[in-house]
């Protein structure tokens, strides 16, 4: 018996209108099956912990960008040409849902606080992969998925963030576009191309607004799907690291297996509501997050002709800026804004490679060895402080230490085939543990 | 090792600490004080208005002050006859450009623009400042200068209740040379009150906001003890 899109069989009427209706339709559309092979009958591993809740609340959060961004872009205009108060229209709109459009503040503060939310919940469920090797063999195809997940994420996360049109949406993406432009050969154009413009503008806008509310989203949509269906072809790993399906009762079924419903749905029910308490608390008494999920300079209109002392990219995005940050010098006769791009580039595409760099014998960090620890927390040591420069003005002091997280940041995964041998492993028990 | 690692992990957000360069004084007022808001408002159609805007808002949104839509009429709005208008300047743009080398800022969400960085609420601090701040500088175009905003564009417009301020250099205090209509302590109220009518201008519905936040939390703790007690009941026989 396999997991998902399993042979099953089509539902009997008992004879009543209902039940004949859905014959009917059982007859012409998987529904059954999909009902069964997706969550009646699709079999987890009974120990998920705490970990475990960050993928349904990925796509709850997914859910909470989609509907409150439809409402939003009811409202919202992708213009950057000024009204009559000589403010550009698009960040006027925002200001007029805030204020004008019945619940739009409420609406908008979904949407702000909701990219915030979403990259915690994605960098929490990464960190998961990471410490139970969820991407070992036979995952790595969901792993990537994910990785592409995340790269898509990112792009949305850009884009949508320019349409406020306020100072940091317009020189972020000012800096941002022009990096491409370091590229040998292609790279002027290139930007050209990304802005549709010299400078990022009125095209710039629209392109972005088109990108954030199409294009990415449905190619979002069709990654979760896919993540979702490679996930449940192999069935979920879980915290011990180990492979339910090899101990079966003589109906198939994984002895430490349970229907992912009702258990696993009443159960994520509970970590939404939790997790809603931590979003509302945000939304409803610091929705600015401190500065950090609303950047206070974006509360001024964009100005092309006047450059804020310090642009910082928002929180999400500032390991990655700090490594590109990081390279300061130059190889091979190319400038070292080129190198800086390329090592952002890689910083976010590595990930994808952990299914062939992780050489360990076991898959969880459960039985694995100090060496693992050690490494794996030192990475995340490293990716906060990166992160943390990133919010920073440049200084020294700062270019060393992000130089230093830079190198461990890259030695963690090129390291990796040999570091994750070295350890010392524990046996791994035969059926899952509490 | 593990209690070291996880000390480790917060480490860095604890050095989390943003300055500013000048210190700032702590603005005394509150949001929830609805007749120092209308003392705000006032102050602020009277003097600020002549030349920065406020086009997020809408005269009518002065009446969640607790004023009738005569009083909005009759005391705040200089600018236009309409209640639903946006708050516009009177002035015209391309002569403000020609008198201040720039357009003065529209001030609707400028308490929010001015905050910073791990705590969005110094803009306030920053205004109730900036507003108390200005002295006489001969160097400067306008014959002001200011503390908080240095070679600031903006003359003193409120120097006729405050007075004039001279730096004195030697101490690098402001000293009142010439007192104005207020007396000193009457002129930080009339700023805490202008000061307080921007912060609630940022976000009009801030105090809704929060009450319905409550309310919203208390729903949700209330689903948490039922989603809880479900996940319980259908997990008593997973052992």
């Amino acid at each position: 018996m396999t997991m998902a899109g399993g042979n099953f069989e089509k539902y009997k009427s008992d004879g009543s209108l209902a039940g004949n209706v859905l014959e009917w339709v059982d007859a012409r559309f998987p529904a059954t099956s999909m009902w069964k092979g997706h969550l009646s009958e699709y079999y987890a591993p009974k120990n998920f912990n705490f970990w475990y809740f960050f993928g349904s609340l990925a796509l709850l959060v997914l859910v909470i960008q989609i509907v409150t961004g439809i409402f939003l872009v009811m409202h919202y205009k992708p213009d950057a040409s000024l009204n009559a108060a000589g403010v550009p229209v698009a960040f006027a709109s925002v200001e007029y849902i805030m204020r004008d459009v019945p619940g739009g503040w409420l609406i908008r503060y979904m949407h702000s606080t909701g990219a915030s939310a979403f990259f915690i919940v994605v960098y929490l469920h990464m960190f998961r992969g990471l410490i139970y090797g969820s991407y070992r063999k036979p995952r790595e195809l969901t792993w990537l998925f994910g990785v592409g997940i995340f790269l898509v994420l990112m792009g949305e996360a850009f884009f949508g963030y320019l349409l406020p049109w306020g100072q940091m949406s317009y020189w972020g993406a000012q800096v941002i576009v022009n990096l491409f432009g370091a590229i040998p050969v292609v790279g002027n154009d290139l930007s050209i191309l990304i802005r549709g413009d010299f400078v990022v503008g009125d095209a710039t806008l629209n392109r972005f607004f088109s990108f954030h509310v199409i294009a990415f989203p449905l190619v979002l949509i069709g990654l979760v799907a896919a993540h979702i269906l490679a996930l449940h072809e192999t069935g979920s790993n879980n915290p011990d690291g180990i492979d339910i399906k090899e101990k079966k009762d003589e109906k198939g079924i994984p002895l430490d297996g349970i229907p992912f419903h009702p258990y696993y749905t009443v159960k994520d029910i509970v970590g939404v509501v939790v997790f809603l308490m931590a979003f509302s608390a945000i939304m409803f008494f610091a929705p600015e997050g401190g500065g950090l999920f609303l950047e206070t300079p974006n509360f001024y209109p964009a100005d092309p002709l006047k450059t804020p002392p310090h642009i910082a990219p928002v929180w999400y995005f500032t390991p990655y800026y700090s490594i590109l940050r990081a390279i300061v010098w130059n190889f091979f006769g190319l400038d070292a804004k080129f190198w800086g791009v390329v090592a952002m580039g890689a910083s976010v595409v590595i990930f994808a490679f952990l299914p062939w760099l992780d050489r360990s014998p076991v898959r969880s960090i459960r039985y694995r060895g100090p060496i693992t620890k050690v490494m794996i927390t030192l990475f995340v040591i490293c990716f906060l402080i990166l992160g943390y420069l990133g919010t920073q003005s440049p200084s020294a002091m700062g270019e060393l230490i992000s130089q230093i997280c830079t190198v461990f940041y890259f030695g963690f995964f090129l390291a990796m085939p040999w570091w994750s041998r070295m350890d010392k492993f524990k046996p791994v028990p035969e059926r899952v543990t509490k | 090792m593990k209690k070291f690692l996880i000390a480790l992990l917060f480490a860095p957000v604890l050095a989390f600490a943003a300055g500013a360069n000048v210190p700032l004084d702590k603005w005394p007022g509150s949001v929830s004080d609805k007749a120092a808001l209308q003392n705000g408002a006032k102050l602020f159609v009277n003097y600020c208005m002549n030349c920065h805007g406020a086009s997020y808002m809408r005269y009518k949104n002065l009446m969640d002050l607790g004023l009738t839509e005569q009083q909005v009429k009759e005391n705040l709005m200089f600018t236009s006859d309409k209640i639903g208008d946006l708050m516009m300047v009177a002035a015209r743009h391309d002569e403000q450009k020609l008198w201040f080398g720039a357009m003065p800022p529209d001030l609707t969400i400028i308490a929010r623009a001015r905050g910073e960085l791990g705590n969005p609420g110094a803009g306030a601090d920053w205004l109730y400042t900036y507003l108390r701040t200005f002295y006489q500088d001969e160097k400067r175009p306008t014959g002001w200068n200011n503390v908080a905003f240095e070679a600031v564009g903006m003359p003193h417009v409120l120097w006729e209740l405050q007075g004039t301020q001279v730096m004195n250099h030697e101490t690098h205090k402001l000293e009142l040379a010439v007192p104005g209509k207020m007396s000193p302590a009457e002129f930080d109220k009339a700023v805490s009150d202008l000061v307080g009518f921007m912060v609630w201008m940022g976000e009009p519905q801030q105090e809704y906001r929060k009450t319905l936040g409550i309310f919203v939390l208390a729903f949700l703790a209330l689903l948490f003890v039922v989603a809880y007690a479900l996940k319980k009941e259908y997990w008593k026989d997973i052992h």
